[in-house]
């Protein structure tokens, strides 16, 4: 690959420049949201004396500090650095030097969105993986936004600078490829995303926190109450119907409005340059940049309820990205859920073509299947064992037939993994492939392989077996092939890192070199 | 293809090491033993079920405690040569681990409450990589010392940012 980018065109000058004026109007608002419980016990205290004030100057105390977060920050552009200061009484500088900048993430909420600004999060690899210390400019226009970005990236920038385009309309210039955007068919597979479950999980929580904490039995409030005594006057059977048929459309529903909200727009374009951008979102809108020599690999990810109707996701294997869950992790999907043969197209091309995703995988014979099934069903076999003692000293026999029902489970699903076992080489890229509730194939440059851990068990040892870890700087950090016969670990680790194994090999080397 | 086999890592660890994992080992045991004893005290003693409850718990320790120092003495190894750290460790479950010196980033040092009673220390090496640190449990401190002193200097000589 050749990058051969001008020198970037100069947006910046030394000098120390303020955030968008437009921020003095949001920072009020965000922050005031944020001290809302506070504030209203300052009212609530208050009012019990019959004074306004104190809730009033609470409320004033918080403006006026949100406010001097805008005086008080400065940001500043050099050829070698990026630096933000910031804070009132504890002055603090961020610098980062440009050549350790891996993505610029472009976000804009809703409040951002009706001034026109938007959020850009510089991100450097190693800060990202601790969790604080990424450089955060809160409140640039969306043109200084996405001009800073593309400078930062060493993006080619056909046209004038000073004009800029909007990231969120249409790709700004000639040279950009669309390598995917949404196609409305595919939402038919967020139900099957079963993001839902979360959103229902904090309904729930919050209902209980209000039933415990405000003393509200929201079951007998309003139209809540007629359903539960319409429930209550149902037989069992029709209850149990009645519930599960409610959970499955609300699961898919919730599912399908999650979906909608993070990936309407979505679009992945690869700039000149090399650089992909993924941009997204229907009311908060990001676009996240990934340069082209960070991006070492990708993984197919297919969750049992998706694999079932064909589809899966495409996640990015990139340094300098954080690996979050659920639909919404950050910034790096390449593709929503679609399907399979689409994901696997993807790959290839963002991949420069490389066939590697696609390249038959050795399998891990039959120890290794041995195992996965053992695996599978010991649990629910030892729980049968304990539950059937129980029956046997006097307890219910339906508890057996759980235990029972829990080891056919355990078998399907170690039947399913042993036949996901898969590793191989193909192209200068490792691939690897695993699990049943969430099946990953992962495809990742041998290049960017730091070390390798190999890890055996004791029953591992007994058959022959091992566990392989390519450790990396990207993506979920180490890359596993897991059960594979120790003699055929060795000689993959040898191939492909061969100076390192050299030294530590108990024969001199018969072949290479 | 030529059988690939893999030698284990060069040197041990120190000698007390097998003291300080037996003594490490310990409170753990204890309490269990006290809550047990607990219970037992508490409930009726003198029936089959809790008796071989407690010889089986007694039983378990014992073996530990005699058996686990030993083989993870056997295990636990390590080797830097001037271009990768290789570590051997566990007992039960065992594990290697292999980096390249040039890509190593941060060396450090640690000695909790028991490793400064046996006067060992724990080193840990870092790569860019989470999910590769390599550890190397209870050294002499003379040896740590002199290993993070060695790899400090391979690394400042290969420079980058090790990603």
């Amino acid at each position: 690959m050749s990058i051969t980018a001008p020198p970037a065109p100069p947006v910046e000058n030394a000098e120390w420049h303020r955030l968008s004026r437009r921020m003095l109007l949001i920072h009020p608002v965000t922050e005031i949201g944020r001290a809302l419980p506070a504030l209203a016990g300052l009212f609530i205290a208050g009012s019990s004396h019959g004074s306004p004030w104190p809730g009033l100057i609470g409320t004033a105390v918080v403006a006026a500090l949100s406010i001097s977060r805008w005086f008080t920050t400065r940001l500043r552009i050099t050829p070698q650095q990026v630096q933000l200061r910031h804070g009132l009484l504890r002055r603090k500088t961020i610098a980062t030097a440009r050549d350790r900048i891996r993505t610029v993430d472009v976000t804009a909420h809703l409040l951002h969105r009706l001034l026109g600004l938007a959020r850009v999060v510089v991100g450097t690899g190693s800060n990202d993986r601790r969790g604080g210390g990424r450089l955060v400019l809160d409140g640039l226009t969306l043109d200084a936004a996405t001009r800073l970005r593309d400078d930062l990236l060493h993006r080619v920038v056909a046209e004038d600078s000073t004009i800029g385009h909007p990231a969120a309309d249409e790709p700004s210039a000639a040279e950009d490829v669309v390598l995917a955007r949404l196609d409305t068919r595919w939402i038919r597979y967020a139900p099957f995303t079963l993001s839902g479950v979360v959103t229902g999980l904090v309904i729930w929580g919050f209902y209980w926190r209000v039933a415990g904490e405000g003393g509200v039995d929201l079951a007998k409030v309003g139209p809540l109450r007629t359903v539960v005594q319409a429930l209550r006057d149902m037989p069992t059977g029709q209850r149990i119907t009645v519930v599960t048929l409610g959970l499955v459309i609300f699961v898919a529903v919730t599912s399908t409005i999650g979906y909608v909200l993070a990936f309407w727009n979505f679009r992945l374009l690869r700039h000149a340059g090399g650089t992909l951008q993924v941009t997204r979102g229907l009311i908060t809108s990001r676009a996240t940049s990934i340069e082209r020599r960070r991006l070492v690999g990708a993984t197919i990810s297919e969750p049992l309820p998706l694999r079932a109707v064909g589809a899966a996701r495409v996640v990015a294997v990139a340094t300098g990205l954080r690996t979050g869950r659920g639909a919404e992790r950050g910034g790096e999907v390449l593709l929503p859920p679609a399907p399979l043969p689409v994901s696997l197209a993807l790959v290839q091309r963002v991949l420069d073509g490389s066939t590697a995703v696609t390249a038959p995988l050795l399998a891990h014979g039959p120890a290794a299947r041995r195992r996965r099934l053992m695996r599978g069903v010991l649990p629910g076999a030892l729980l049968s064992v304990v539950l059937a003692v129980v029956w046997a000293l006097g307890g219910p026999a339906w508890l057996v037939v759980i235990g029972l029902g829990l080891m056919v489970i355990g078998l399907a699903l170690g039947i399913d993994r042993a036949a996901a076992l898969g590793h191989g080489r193909a192209g200068g890229y490792l691939i690897t492939r695993g699990g049943s509730l969430v099946r990953r194939r992962s495809v990742l440059d041998e290049q960017a392989i730091i070390g390798w851990n190999l890890r055996s068990t004791f029953f591992q040892r007994r058959l022959g077996l091992a566990s392989l870890e390519a450790t990396t700087a990207a993506g979920r950090q180490g890359y596993h092939v897991t059960d594979v016969p120790a003699g055929e670990a060795l000689a993959m680790v040898e191939s492909i890192s061969p100076d390192l194994l050299r030294p530590f090999r108990t024969a001199p080397p018969a072949t290479s070199r | 293809m030529t059988e690939v086999q893999l030698r284990d890592p060069a040197h041990l660890v120190s000698r007390r090491a097998r003291a300080y994992w037996l003594v490490r080992a310990l409170p753990g045991w204890l309490v269990l033993g006290g809550v047990l004893t607990a219970v037992l005290v508490a409930a009726d003693w003198s029936s089959a079920v809790t008796t071989g409850l407690a010889g089986t718990a007694a039983a378990l320790a014992l073996l530990h405690l005699l058996v686990m120092p030993q083989w993870r003495y056997r295990v636990h190894r390590w080797e830097v040569t001037d271009t990768a750290v290789y570590t051997q460790s566990g007992w039960f479950d065992q594990e290697r681990r292999i980096a390249p010196v040039a890509r190593v980033q941060t060396v450090d040092i640690e000695r909790g409450p028991f490793e400064q009673l046996f006067g060992l220390a724990n080193v840990t090496v870092t790569t860019a990589s989470a999910r590769g640190p390599l550890k190397i449990h209870a050294l002499d401190r003379g040896t740590a010392e002199h290993i993070v002193a060695w790899l400090t200097d391979r690394a400042q000589a290969t420079g980058g940012d090790g990603t």
